[in-house]
C-alpha cells in the first residue's frame, strides 16, 4: 500500500510540522516503505493467536499512592528549561481555546 | 413530523488520590503554578511512567458502584495530539479495553417511575494541564497534568434532557458516596459532554449527533440539550442535514454555538502504551475493592427509614450529599433524636448554608454540638425558641452549647418550686383575670401566661407554666 503525499501532509499538520516539497517526497517514499514492511507482516497467519500488547513478560507493575512532593529546585530547573516562562507559568504563543484544554 | 431524541453522556471524574496517575507528584491544584510536577509530567525523554495502584482501585471501585463488570486484562493506550497543556504530545488512556463495562444506574423520574440507564464503559486516563489565555500569549500550568480521571460513557439510553439531568445527578451521587471523587462541577472535578441526536419516530437508525461541550452546570446541561433538540428539529423540518460537530453552550443567550467540526478518531492514532505492562485484575483483588466500597445512598435511605423511623422524604433529602448524610449519622451517633436531627439539618442548617452560600464543612458546626443542643431541647433545658439563638451561636462560633446556655442564663425555668412563687404573685395582682377565668373566659389564661413569660424574660417552660397556672386558678 502506497502512502500519499496528502496523508503525510495531514499527519505532519497534526504534529504541527511543516515540510517543503522535497522533504514531503522523501518522507512519503520512506513511509511507503515502512508500511510495505507491515504488509509483509500481515501475511503471517495469526488465527488462534492471542492478541498481545507487550513483548516483556511483566504484569501489574504498580506503585502505592504515596505522593513525592517536588523540590523547589526541580521546579526551577524545569521552568528554566522551558523556552519561555512568566510568573511560574510556561508561556506559549496564544492558542485558540477550542475546548481541548482538558482531557477528552 | 414527530421526532424522538437520543442522548448519551460522557462524564469525566477526577479521582482524589494523593498522587498522580502515572507519576508520584502530588495530586493537588490551586498550588503555586507548576509546583506539583516532575520530569514525568513534563514529558521528558527517557522517563518511565508508573501506574498508581490507588487510582486503579478507585477506578475499580467506581465501576463496581455503577454495577459494571471489571475487565480482567487491562492495558493502556496512547492517544496522540499536540497541544501546549499536553507536554508528552499524547495522553495515556484506555482505548481498547476499558477497566469497566456494562454498568447501570437507576434514576427516579418526575412521575415517580424509575428507569435504568446503561453505562457502556468506564476507562482510566490522565488529565491535561491548564491553559489560561491572556493577550498574545497562553500560560500553561501543569499541576493538573496527570491527575487520574475516569471517563464514564453512558449508553444512548436517555430520551429527554430531563432524563439526562437526572442521570447526571444520580451518577454524581453514587460517585460521591463511593468516596473516589469530590465531583464538584464548579471546581472541575466533574465535567460533562453530551451527545444528542434526533430521528423521526419509527426510524431505527440514529440521526447524526452533535456533541455539547464546556457545560458549567447541571442546569445548563438541561437547557443546552433542550435548545439542541429544537435546533436539530428545525434543520430537519426545513430539509437540511445535521452536521457532526462540537457545540458549546452560551449561558447568556441560552443558545448552543458551533465550536469545531469533529475530527475523526483516526487522527488520534491510538496504539498500546509500551511503557506500561498490562494490568491483570484477579477475582480476589476485585473482592477486596468491593469490600472497601462505602454504603451507597439507596442503602442509607433504607436504613434511615427502617432503623431510625424517618420518612422517605427526609431520607431522600439527607442522602443528597455524602457530607450531609455523614453529618446526620454522626449527630445521631452522638445520641441526638434522629427525627429532630433530620429536622434541624433540613431546616435551620440548610437555610443557613443557603443564605451564607457555604458548605457544611465551611461552618463551625460539629455533629457533637448539634447533638448536645438537640438533647437540651428534648430534656426540656431550653425551649425551641431559645434553641434558635443557641444554633446561631454554635454554627457561627463553634461554641459548646451546654456551657453557653448556662453562662448566658438561657436555661428554661421548669422547676415548679421556682415558678410557683412567680405565678402566685402574678395571680395576686390580677384579680380581674381570675374572675374572667371563673366566668369561662379562657382568654384570661393567655394573658396570665404572657405576664409570667415577661416576668421570667421568656425562660419559663410554657408547658409547666400552663399546668401550674390552671392548677392554681382552680384553687382560687
Amino acid at each position: 500500500m502506497a502512502i500519499s503525499k496528502e496523508q503525510v501532509s495531514h499527519v505532519a499538520n497534526l504534529a504541527r510540522l511543516s515540510f517543503n516539497d522535497e522533504e514531503l517526497s522523501q518522507f512519503t517514499d520512506q513511509m511507503s516503505k515502512i508500511t510495505n514492511m507491515f504488509n509483509q507482516l500481515q501475511e503471517v497467519d495469526t488465527t488462534d493467536v492471542e492478541p498481545m500488547t507487550h513483548v516483556v513478560d511483566l504484569v501489574n507493575v504498580v506503585r502505592d499512592d504515596v505522593p513525592a512532593p517536588a523540590a523547589p529546585e526541580e521546579r526551577t530547573a524545569l521552568l528554566d528549561n522551558a523556552p519561555d516562562t512568566e510568573d511560574g507559568y510556561i508561556k506559549v504563543p496564544a492558542i485558540f481555546n477550542n475546548g481541548e484544554d482538558s482531557a477528552e | 413530523m414527530n421526532f424522538e431524541t437520543t442522548i448519551g453522556l460522557e462524564v469525566h471524574v477526577e479521582l482524589k488520590t494523593k498522587s498522580k496517575m502515572f507519576s508520584p507528584s502530588a495530586n493537588e491544584f490551586g498550588d503555586t503554578p507548576n509546583m506539583n510536577t516532575n520530569v514525568i509530567d513534563w514529558g521528558y525523554p527517557g522517563v518511565l511512567p508508573s501506574v498508581n495502584k490507588g487510582a486503579l482501585e478507585y477506578g475499580m471501585r467506581a465501576a463496581l458502584a455503577l454495577n459494571a463488570t471489571i475487565a480482567k486484562e487491562n492495558h493502556f493506550d496512547r492517544k496522540n495530539y499536540f497541544y501546549p497543556d499536553n507536554p508528552k504530545a499524547y495522553q495515556i488512556t484506555q482505548f481498547e479495553q476499558p477497566i469497566g463495562h456494562d454498568g447501570w444506574v437507576e434514576v427516579e423520574l418526575a412521575d415517580g417511575k424509575t428507569k435504568k440507564i446503561g453505562i457502556e464503559e468506564l476507562h482510566l486516563e490522565e488529565d491535561a494541564g491548564k491553559n489560561t489565555h491572556r493577550g498574545q500569549s497562553s500560560y500553561v500550568d501543569l499541576n493538573r497534568q496527570g491527575t487520574p480521571l475516569i471517563e464514564i460513557v453512558s449508553k444512548p439510553d436517555m430520551t429527554t434532557p430531563e432524563e439526562a439531568y437526572k442521570y447526571l445527578e444520580t451518577l454524581r451521587q453514587v460517585i460521591q458516596f463511593s468516596g473516589v471523587s469530590d465531583v464538584k462541577m464548579e471546581e472541575g472535578s466533574l465535567r460533562v459532554d453530551a451527545n444528542i441526536s434526533i430521528r423521526p419516530v419509527g426510524q431505527t437508525e440514529y440521526g447524526t449527533k452533535t456533541e455539547l461541550k464546556n457545560i458549567n452546570s447541571f442546569n445548563y446541561l438541561r437547557k443546552g440539550l433542550e435548545y439542541e433538540e429544537k435546533r436539530q428539529a428545525q434543520i430537519l423540518l426545513s430539509g437540511g442535514t445535521i452536521r457532526q460537530e462540537t457545540r458549546g453552550y452560551n449561558e447568556n443567550t441560552g443558545e448552543t454555538v458551533l465550536q469545531r467540526v469533529k475530527e475523526g478518531s483516526d487522527d488520534y492514532r491510538y496504539f498500546p502504551e509500551p511503557d506500561i505492562p498490562p494490568i491483570r485484575i484477579s477475582d480476589d483483588w476485585i473482592e477486596t475493592v468491593r469490600q472497601s466500597i462505602p454504603e451507597m445512598p439507596a442503602a442509607r435511605r433504607q436504613r434511615y427509614i427502617s432503623d431510625m423511623g424517618l420518612s422517605t422524604a427526609d431520607a431522600t433529602v439527607l442522602t443528597q450529599s455524602l457530607e450531609m448524610a455523614d453529618f446526620f449519622e454522626a449527630t445521631v451517633a452522638a445520641d441526638a433524636d434522629a427525627k429532630l436531627a433530620a429536622n434541624w439539618l433540613q431546616g435551620e442548617v440548610s437555610a443557613y448554608l443557603n443564605s451564607e452560600k457555604l458548605d457544611l464543612a465551611d461552618t463551625k458546626l460539629t455533629p457533637a454540638n448539634l447533638a448536645t443542643m438537640i438533647k437540651l431541647i428534648t430534656d426540656g433545658t431550653i425551649s425551641s425558641k431559645i434553641a434558635k439563638k443557641v444554633f446561631k451561636e454554635i454554627i457561627t462560633n463553634g461554641t459548646e452549647p451546654k456551657q453557653w446556655v448556662e453562662a448566658k442564663g438561657l436555661v428554661q425555668l421548669s422547676d415548679p418550686a421556682k415558678l410557683l412563687p412567680i405565678i402566685t404573685e402574678i395571680l395576686d395582682n390580677n384579680q380581674q383575670s381570675i374572675d374572667d377565668f371563673k366566668n369561662g373566659k379562657d382568654r384570661a389564661i393567655g394573658f396570665l401566661v404572657g405576664q409570667i413569660m415577661k416576668q421570667t424574660r421568656g425562660q419559663a417552660n410554657p408547658k409547666v407554666v400552663n399546668q401550674l397556672l390552671i392548677q392554681e386558678l382552680k384553687q382560687r
